[in-house]
């Protein structure tokens, strides 16, 4: 099982959190103790921690990845195979990528609800439910349509408005990119 | 209006959306909490609108601010009307609100149920996923109860995308409502093979978590993982199967060794390390599960170290993290193939990675020996004095400690050593395992008796180095030391070089600074020091030096009077008061040091963990009875507690012992030990007299130590441990030197005896002698407590109640919740209690129903029974290993009483097993699936709660079992029996085969003597004949496949095949055997007469109501009835006895009046009705067959009689 995941920028601004467990007035110290845990590690030591307290048991693992200014953590029992969820994160990174072409921190900024959505097609009430790259991609396009067509004419100005609102955004660098998506351990396997 | 729409719409344009709120935010850095508060604000405002756009708007930023840590559980309604908005938008809104801000306590949440189920019946199969995404996050046992049904319907949706999320679903489902896991787990069975791999995928995830909880229950689908696994290549599917084939190879060694190949091809051919990885663990769970009896079992363990050794030495710090993972599970069993990887694993503890660094030092805890052991420590303290971090330096502490205190010190050769090494590590800064440090140093103490005066003055070097440890406050951790210090120099004081210095420092103002306990522990101890001195005094005639010491006591003890500590202040006034008292006496020169030592005489042993637990609670003894009715009358209440508390009282040590003179304490100490030799409570000490330690021989043989002036001292009086690392190896020089010695001698003796002894000069870690004679004190136990009684399990684990058993057959009351309307009838007809399995199917008409039904138990049945077979069959294929161990599994699986007879010596062990091979094969699988129902069974019978009072006036349906509420009845009767064996059986209709019964005969061993070659022959008639293995004749007995050993019983069961079943018969039989004893052996022979009733060959068969009514109706049945009066037992216990005797089933039940049924293992029907009147008992029968049921009613009547 999946306990939570958590998305946090490298000063432990939370991007997404995502509890499968009630962890009902505990989930910001969660976040926290994990920021905590994960940001004290140097680049080339391993994906996996032990000791997060909060968040319960021995049994528990924070596995995470850094991209550039980001942290995917992803806490889990023993139940998980801990490469797999590595690679998990890797799917689920090169995921937001395709679904947003080239994703970089502003857009989960700006888009928490998306990445919620795409997340929901990978992991649900805790379980893998989907590794497959690209049904996942096919899916979440599949409800953008559904999502467009039900606005119709009446979403149209709140579209232009939006269109107008955003004419400003440039003015924020979007170079904060989550960049290098293809690091990969050696040998991993590619998920079908 | 139409105006004022487009207004409204226009207005909604410049609301703040998320992406304005979160630029807002982002905007106001200063004053964040203000902005926010504000926009919460407008939120509230939004919410008040009736748009449905601008509520979902304002919820979607209700559940950003969520992930900033805003409260937002005021706005749960809000959510739900969002979510049930119409467009899929906003109900995507609504469900990801509540998904993260949902949880059991939300009570509008049950406001939900109608919604999701409509969602999850919504033609649009997005809005049934979102409502199913939702639902797995804030999923509530009354959620779970009443949607179970629909989302099981979705199991098997057209399209793959909701199968496979309900699929998923339902895992959430069973953990908060566990009764719907039995219902449902066909069809989740049922998607393991859905030709949807996504859908296959879900089922295996959901499949593996149940089973990693509760893995026996899912051994029986064993067979289609292993097909999954060769033939899946998703590779996130493989892992989940080879992990969950991880939890359940402990629990059949079969299983493993069908595994390890294919595993083993597995890890050679794959390229993906996550997959070798579980391999290769999966692997190692096997092996360990076998331990032993693998001929190949070697090579696949050095493949698993390989491999690992290979993942260490990667350069991918993951890969050397799991390397050392895995390694730490082979450790547990193949410690020598790991020893063997030290240096790499010595290498990991220098890694700059923590994780890995951890990781190692739990491998190290397995490598240590004897010769080792100081070296790794040497290390490790190296490592403490570089560790930066306090958690890996805690860490660190405990390994430490750990690796030298695991199996009762095995690994400790040299005490002294040991003790230096917990004394240095008390000048760690900042430590938060003082306790731990403090612990093993009492433990040490205590139990090793040689140790004692070495550690007495280390403790009080300690003790007088206080201040140092005290003045660095906020440190509550490392003066826990400071406890043991005080307890060992006090209890061990005779040891002390200078007990007066040592009672000084004790007594010092800085000692008031230290936590309370301590202090406690301190006033008392100065108090055994002090006597020990004064005794000291006495006896050296200083009657001035006696009475300075009490002056100093009755000078310092007040500090510890004015403490705030309660138990402190309350030791320290009573032991001023006993001082002051001294003093008195010592004034007018009474000798005084005898009877205050007399207050600490006897020695204190280790007492077991569990041993206080594991007292046996005396028969008659209820605790949680009054034992005396709480009155306010307040002279009752003096007396009797104070006789309840006598005893105690009186086992007390006396705290004022001065006044009690020589005689009166030896008198008291003689009444006192008499008691307590009486009294079964008391827990007695070991043989061991006290103070048995100062003659024993291993205080000579403690090694004087040398101050070796080369090395600094640090701290004058605490020792440096590299002094006695150094020592020891000298020591073991000397010790190997002498050994050689002694070889060569013996050598050159077995020369001249001409004898050849190959034995290796090699020093092995057993030649090590520990260089103090180690006297370890066991942990004392009460006596009839079993070490190995198990602890209880968690109660609380919300995992337990999915421990289901989910091979047993469906029974008619298990099936989901259907949502009814509440105006229908409440059903008694079967098609709507049929599970919601078989729902699906058109309405057959009721007769073919009726059949169905019966059908469709028979299938279960049988299906169960091959399904119990296949994984038998399937286990079996593995090629027969070394026959020794063959065959030991069959029996051990049987029943415990099997088990009993291998408890007996080896060599019966081996012959039993002959015979067991002897035995015919096919028959004994049989017989084994029988018990397993039987004891099924009566599981069943026992899971089913207790029917209660209040339904007696209402209709029972469908054989609400009643069992439950007799006396626990055995269905086995006494067949014959004489000195040597008792012979009792059970005669049972058999389920699958047409007329054919099982005869399970239990054979009881009630003489001193093994019974062997025991045989039983039967005389067989015209229409009962019994199964006989092949080729043997009519007239050949058929052997019992087991020897009893004396006091031992263990039950053999038969077949035999009736022609007809409506009379009851008998058969006449012999039981021989061999008798052997000390004096020999004697050939015994025992008859018996089998009876067969006609009960006996009825099935406990369930009837609904209304098939009942058809079946009474049909007209073809035959009648007859019987009376019998004066029966006083209460109608339950009448039905429950026909039920249990004569196998039979309540159809239903209203007041004293109740119809029955039961099925033949011919298919004949029985109908009974039952009434009760005021001391009578009427039953009217109706049977396919009159003779049948004029014998079962005769059969009934002499059951009835009995009443």
């Amino acid at each position: 099982m999946i306990k939570a995941i958590l998305i946090f920028n490298n000063h432990g601004k939370p991007r997404l959190s995502k509890f499968y467990q009630p962890y009902v007035n505990t989930q910001q110290q969660i976040i926290r103790e994990t920021f905590h845990l994960v940001s004290k590690r140097d680049e080339n030591v391993c994906n996996f921690l032990e000791g997060g307290l909060l968040i319960g048991g021995s049994d528990n693992k924070l596995i995470y990845r850094h991209y550039a200014t980001l942290y995917f953590v992803f806490c889990v029992d023993s139940s998980e195979s801990e490469l797999g969820i590595l690679d998990l994160i890797q799917v689920f990174v090169e995921t937001l990528d395709k679904c947003f072409e080239n994703v970089c921190e502003l857009d989960l900024i700006f888009h928490v609800d998306k990445v919620h959505n795409i997340l929901a097609e990978m992991v649900m009430g805790g379980m893998v439910l989907e590794t497959n790259m690209n049904e996942i991609v096919t899916q979440i396009d599949a409800q953008n349509k559904l999502e467009k067509s039900e606005a119709g004419l009446a979403g149209a100005p709140a579209r232009a408005v939006s269109a107008v609102k955003n004419m400003n955004l440039p003015e924020i660098p979007r170079n904060i990119n989550i960049g290098d998506i293809s690091i990969k351990v050696p040998n991993l396997p590619s998920f079908k | 209006m139409a105006l004022k729409m487009v207004k409204g719409s226009i207005d909604r344009m410049f609301d703040k959306n998320l992406q304005d709120l979160v630029r807002g935010i982002r905007n106001h850095k200063e004053d964040e909490a203000k902005y926010i508060s504000q926009c919460i604000d407008e939120i509230k405002q939004e919410l008040k609108q009736d748009n449905i756009a601008v509520k979902a708007n304002a919820v979607c930023k209700l559940t950003y601010l969520q992930m900033l840590g805003y409260d937002i559980s005021w706005a749960a309604f809000n959510i739900i009307e969002v979510m049930s908005a119409s467009k899929f938008t906003f109900k995507r809104i609504g469900y990801l609100a509540a998904s993260q801000s949902f949880h059991e306590g939300t009570d509008v949440i049950m406001l939900t149920t109608n919604q999701i189920r409509k969602d999850l019946s919504s033609p649009s199969q997005y809005d049934t996923g979102v409502a199913l995404t939702g639902l797995s996050c804030f999923v509530t046992p009354d959620l779970a109860r009443d949607l179970a049904n629909d989302i099981m319907t979705l199991m098997s949706h057209t399209k793959p995308y909701i199968r496979k999320k309900a699929v998923l679903i339902m895992y959430k489902v069973f953990l908060k409502y566990p009764e719907s896991l039995r219902p449902a787990f066909p069809r989740l069975k049922e998607k393991l093979e859905d030709p949807d791999p996504g859908v296959q995928s879900a089922a295996v995830n959901v499949i593996c978590e149940l089973a990693r909880r509760n893995p026996k229950n899912y051994l029986s689908l064993a067979p289609l993982f292993f097909k999954l696994m060769t033939s899946s290549t998703n590779n996130w599917v493989l892992i989940k199967i080879i992990k969950l084939f991880g939890a359940l190879t402990p629990l059949e060694p079969r299983l493993g060794k069908k595994l390890i190949e294919p595993l083993t091809n597995l890890i050679h051919s794959t390229s993906a390390m996550s997959l070798l990885y579980e391999c290769v663990n999966t692997v190692i769970a096997v092996l360990i599960s076998l331990s032993s009896g693998m001929p190949n079992h070697s090579a696949s363990i050095q493949l698993c170290v390989q491999k690992l050794r290979i993942l260490i030495e990667d350069s991918d710090q993951n890969l050397k993290y799991l390397g050392l993972l895995a390694m730490s599970k082979i450790l547990k069993t193949h410690p020598k193939s790991v020893q063997s990887h030290k240096d790499l694993i010595l290498q990991c503890l220098d890694d700059k990675d923590e994780s890995i660094r951890l990781r190692a030092l739990d491998l190290l805890y397995g490598m240590v020996s004897k010769k080792n052991l100081m070296e790794i420590v040497k290390k490790l303290m190296t490592h403490v004095d570089k560790a930066e971090g306090t958690t890996y330096r805690d860490e660190l502490l405990t390994k430490i400690i750990d690796i030298c205190s695991q199996s009762n010190y095995q690994y400790i050769t040299n005490f002294e050593w040991y003790i230096s090494i917990l004394v240095e590590l008390t000048r760690l800064e900042g430590t938060r395992h003082g306790h731990l440090i403090a612990a093993q140093m009492l433990d040490v103490a205590i139990r090793v008796k040689a140790i004692r005066k070495f550690a007495v003055s280390q403790m009080s070097a300690l003790l007088d180095s206080a201040h140092l440890l005290a003045s660095s406050t906020q440190r509550n951790g490392i003066c826990e030391v400071l406890y043991a210090a005080a307890w060992i120099c006090g209890e061990f004081s005779e040891h002390l070089q200078e007990p007066h210095h040592t009672l000084e420092a004790m007594l010092r103002p800085r000692v008031t600074t230290l936590p309370g306990h301590i202090q406690a522990v301190y006033v008392q101890n100065v108090v055994k020091l002090y006597a020990s001195i004064l005794q000291q005094k006495e006896q050296a005639g200083e009657a001035e030096g006696a009475q300075a010491v009490t002056q100093l006591m009755v000078d310092r003890l007040p500090q510890f009077v004015q403490s705030a500590d309660l138990e402190v202040q309350e030791r320290a006034s009573c032991i001023l008061q006993l001082v002051k008292h001294i003093q008195k006496l010592q004034a007018k020169d009474v000798p005084v040091a005898e009877e205050v030592s007399a207050l600490f005489a006897g020695e204190l042993n280790p007492v077991a963990p569990k041993a206080q637990k594991k007292v046996p609670v005396p028969e008659g003894l209820d605790l949680d009875a009054w034992i005396n009715e709480p009155l306010s009358d307040s002279e009752s209440e003096d007396e009797r507690p104070r006789a309840v508390f006598h005893e105690e009282e009186q086992r007390r040590p006396k705290h004022r012992p001065s006044e009690a003179d020589e005689e009166e304490l030896a008198r008291r100490r003689e009444a006192r030990k008499q008691e307590q030799a009486n009294n079964p409570f008391y827990i007695k000490s070991s043989p061991s007299p006290q103070k048995r330690y100062q003659d024993t021989p291993g205080v000579e043989h403690i090694p004087v130590v040398q101050i070796d002036l080369s090395v600094p001292l640090k701290v004058p009086g605490l020792p440096m441990s590299d002094q006695y690392v150094k020592l020891e190896e000298e020591r073991r020089h000397r010790q190997k030197l002498e050994k050689d010695k002694r070889r060569k001698k013996r050598k050159e003796k077995e020369k001249k005896g001409k004898r050849r002894h190959s034995s290796l000069p090699t020093e092995s870690d057993e030649d090590i002698a520990p260089a103090q004679q180690v006297d370890i004190v066991t942990e004392e136990m009460p006596e009839n407590a079993l070490p190995s009684d198990e602890d209880d399990k968690d109660p609380n684990d919300p995992y337990r109640a999915l421990d289901i058993d989910l091979d047993k057959p469906l029974a008619d009351s298990e099936k989901l919740p259907i949502q009814k309307h509440r105006n229908t009838e409440t059903s008694k007809s079967p098609e709507k209690d049929v599970p919601m399995v078989e729902k699906k199917s058109k309405k057959p008409k009721k007769k073919e129903k009726k059949h169905k039904e019966k059908e469709r138990d028979k299938e279960k049945k049988k299906e169960k029974e091959k399904k119990a077979e296949d994984l038998d069959f399937w286990l079996s294929t593995t090629p027969p290993p070394a026959p020794a161990p063959a065959p030991a599994p069959v029996p051990s699986t049987d029943e415990c009483e099997d088990a009993k007879t291998e408890a007996q010596g080896e060599e019966d062990d081996a012959e039993g097993q002959d015979q067991d091979k002897k035995s015919p094969k096919p028959k004994k699988k049989k017989h084994r699936k029988e018990k397993e129902e039987r004891t099924k069974g009566k599981k069943k019978s026992k899971k089913q709660p207790p029917g209660s009072e209040e339904a007696a006036g209402e209709p029972v349906q469908n054989g609400a079992p009643e069992e439950e509420q007799l006396p626990p009845e055995s269905s086995y009767s006494l067949l014959a029996e004489n000195s040597y064996v008792k012979m009792t059986c059970d005669i049972r209709g058999s389920l699958q085969e047409d007329s054919q019964v099982t005869v399970a005969i239990v054979l009881e061993n009630r003489s001193s003597s093994i019974l062997k070659g025991m045989e039983l022959s039967v005389l067989d008639s015209l229409n009962a004949r019994m199964a006989r293995p092949q080729g043997s004749s009519v007239h050949d007995g058929v052997p019992v496949p087991f020897q009893l050993p004396p006091g031992v019983s263990n039950e053999a069961q038969y077949v035999f095949t009736i022609q007809s079943i409506v009379m009851a018969q008998k058969l006449k039989g012999t039981l021989s055997f061999i008798a052997k004893n000390d004096e020999g052996a004697t050939h015994e022979k025992l008859d018996f007469r089998l009876h067969f009733s006609c009960s006996s060959y009825l099935i406990t068969t369930p009837c609904y109501s209304d098939a009942f009514a058809k079946l009474l109706e049909s007209g073809d049945l035959s009648m007859s009835s019987i009376k019998v009066d004066g029966i006083r037992m209460s109608f339950q216990n009448l039905l429950a006895k026909i039920c249990f005797h004569h196998h039979f089933s309540v159809v239903e039940r209203v007041d004293s009046c109740a119809s029955m049924y039961s099925r033949s293992i011919q298919g004949h029907h029985v109908c009974l009705l039952v009434k009760k009147g005021e001391n009578s008992v009427s039953v009217d029968g109706k049977c396919s067959d009159s003779t049948l049921l004029s014998n079962l009613l005769e059969e009934m009547k002499a059951t009835l009689a009995k009443c």
